[in-house]
């Protein structure tokens, strides 16, 4: 299974495994990994899963489809690797995969 | 401290994380009529029953969650009795709880179809996984699926089983679809993009009767007699407050609750479907939405906490049928003044309702913008002008 790792605003690092075909969003709530609401459950309708994505795997990443970009606007402190960890999917070319939950998700 | 929430559903799971993060230490204990830990329903009706989610997914908290969080779940029992005096709550297995504190989260049932045949096998409902998979087993190419009832959960329904190669039948009682929820132009909206689809739309078709021997073979409507081999009803719920109200709680279209979540007994607070409370824009409302049941929860959890917090969130919802989003904010009522932005043939538009000139509610059809712009604004209870938010070249964005 592909590892994903988290990293929270205090530094706090875990590392986990999330089955292919998951989401990114998916792998944080069912490993108690704090700072991602999830609200909606992933269905990119609340954009409280926003994510930094580490600059070293942005690239490898299919890139935001219209919703996520737009519900982006949601988010608070937006940046160039912002994404919904909803809408991410894990597939084996993410084994590795490093993120950072913001300050808020609110 | 005691707590004990009775349900475990959208609102008891966030109930118990609120709890949770504050640091909670009492003991808390989640009393679930279904075998199942906390999950979320809306899949139910979408890529759960499409086949494209496995049942683990749905769970809303991992079983380490409730150990840490020291909460018992209690599942597969009813509470039977509260009483206020002793404070307690019997079980149906016969045990009985001790509270200092008491959550409602017992949200709503579906309403049954009232009419002749309604118990005949091979008619269907939709609440809980087990509806979910009992559907599911018949969703085979070719069958002839009756959805009675043209709301989100039928509409949904009809959107999944479509590709699964079924015949689909919506009969509605109503002149057009969604009509609890949304303004004209969303429901034709959505009655044009079904039959696109294949779907038979038949409105102001009342339900009479469901027909067969041993098993569904139609049903019957004043206008005629639709064949069927699968019945789907989705004609909306009823809260459950029996236990409530037999306990002596207020309880009025649901259990009735104050701004921070307390019921007419200060040790007793409700959250989600099951409450009837003052929204946002100072109207008493009962709201079937995961919106309504994680804030509602929050505010009631810090309520017993001895934190209260009024809940004044703007409600929103949201429905995905086949590729489009329909995102809503805010509450329309009757005589509000709509404005469309965009054109509903190009699959993205909005309808914003006006009530005396301030924006009360959005409907976006994958609009996402509009209906960011649209929450902002209701939340803001800023006043538009129509024209404006009818005028495309002015981005959503720059609305307010």
């Amino acid at each position: 299974m592909p590892k994903i790792t988290y990293i929270e605003q205090n530094g706090t690092e875990r590392t986990v495994e999330v089955p292919v075909g998951w989401s990114v969003m998916e792998g944080a709530v069912k490993n108690r990994v704090p700072g991602i609401d999830a609200d909606c459950g992933g269905a990119c309708a609340c954009a409280t899963c926003h994510v930094y994505v580490d600059s070293a795997w942005l690239a490898k990443l299919p890139p935001r489809q219209e919703m996520e970009e737009q519900m982006l606007d949601f988010a608070q402190d937006v940046k160039p690797n912002s994404r919904l960890s909803c809408q991410i999917k894990v597939s084996p070319a993410l084994d590795g995969l490093i993120v950072r939950t913001p300050r808020t998700q609110h | 401290m005691r707590f004990v929430i009775i349900g475990a559903g959208q609102a008891a799971a966030q109930a118990v994380a609120t709890l949770a993060s504050e640091g909670f230490s009492g003991s808390l204990t989640v009393v679930g009529e279904e075998p199942y830990p906390p999950y979320q329903r809306p899949p139910l009706s979408k890529a759960y029953m499409a086949g494209d989610f496995v049942r683990e997914r749905l769970f809303l908290k991992p079983e380490a969650f409730y150990a840490e969080s020291h909460c018992e779940l209690r599942l597969g029992v009813t509470a039977a009795a509260i009483d206020r005096a002793a404070k307690t709550v019997t079980l149906s297995s016969g045990d009985t709880l001790a509270y200092d504190r008491l959550l409602f989260a017992t949200g709503d049932r579906v309403r049954k179809l009232p009419c002749p045949g309604a118990d005949l096998p091979g008619v269907y409902y939709l609440r809980g996984i087990d509806d979910s998979d009992a559907l599911r087993r018949h969703l085979v190419a070719g069958k002839k699926l009756a959805v009675v009832g043209g709301g989100y959960i039928g509409l949904e329904v009809a959107a999944v089983v479509g590709k699964y190669g079924l015949h689909v039948t919506v009969v509605e009682a109503m002149d057009r679809l969604m009509v609890r929820s949304a303004s004209p132009q969303v429901s034709e909206f959505y009655r044009k993009l079904h039959e696109s689809h294949g779907v038979d739309i038949r409105l102001n078709q009342a339900v009479t009767a469901v027909e067969g021997k041993s098993w569904v073979e139609a049903v019957a409507t004043g206008q005629g007699r639709i064949p069927a081999d699968i019945v789907v009803a989705g004609i909306g719920v009823v809260p459950n407050c029996e236990l409530a109200l037999v306990a002596g709680l207020a309880c009025d279209n649901g259990i009735v609750v104050d701004e921070f979540g307390a019921t007419s007994d200060p040790d007793i607070f409700a959250a989600g479907d099951c409450t009837n409370h003052v929204s946002f824009h100072g109207k008493r409302v009962r709201l079937e939405s995961v919106q309504n049941a994680i804030d509602q929860a929050k505010h009631a959890a810090l309520a017993m906490l001895g934190k209260p917090t009024p809940y004044r969130e703007v409600p929103w919802f949201w429905s995905d049928q086949y590729d489009i989003k329909l995102q809503i904010a805010g509450l329309v009522q009757p005589g509000d003044t709509a404005v469309v932005r965009g054109d509903p043939s190009t699959h993205k538009f909005s309808v914003f309702h006006l009530r005396d000139g301030i924006v009360a509610g959005v409907e976006a059809v994958n609009a996402a913008p509009d209906y960011i712009a649209g929450r902002r604004l209701i939340a803001a209870r800023a006043r538009v002008a129509p024209e404006r938010i009818a005028d495309t070249s002015v981005p959503a964005k720059q609305l307010g």
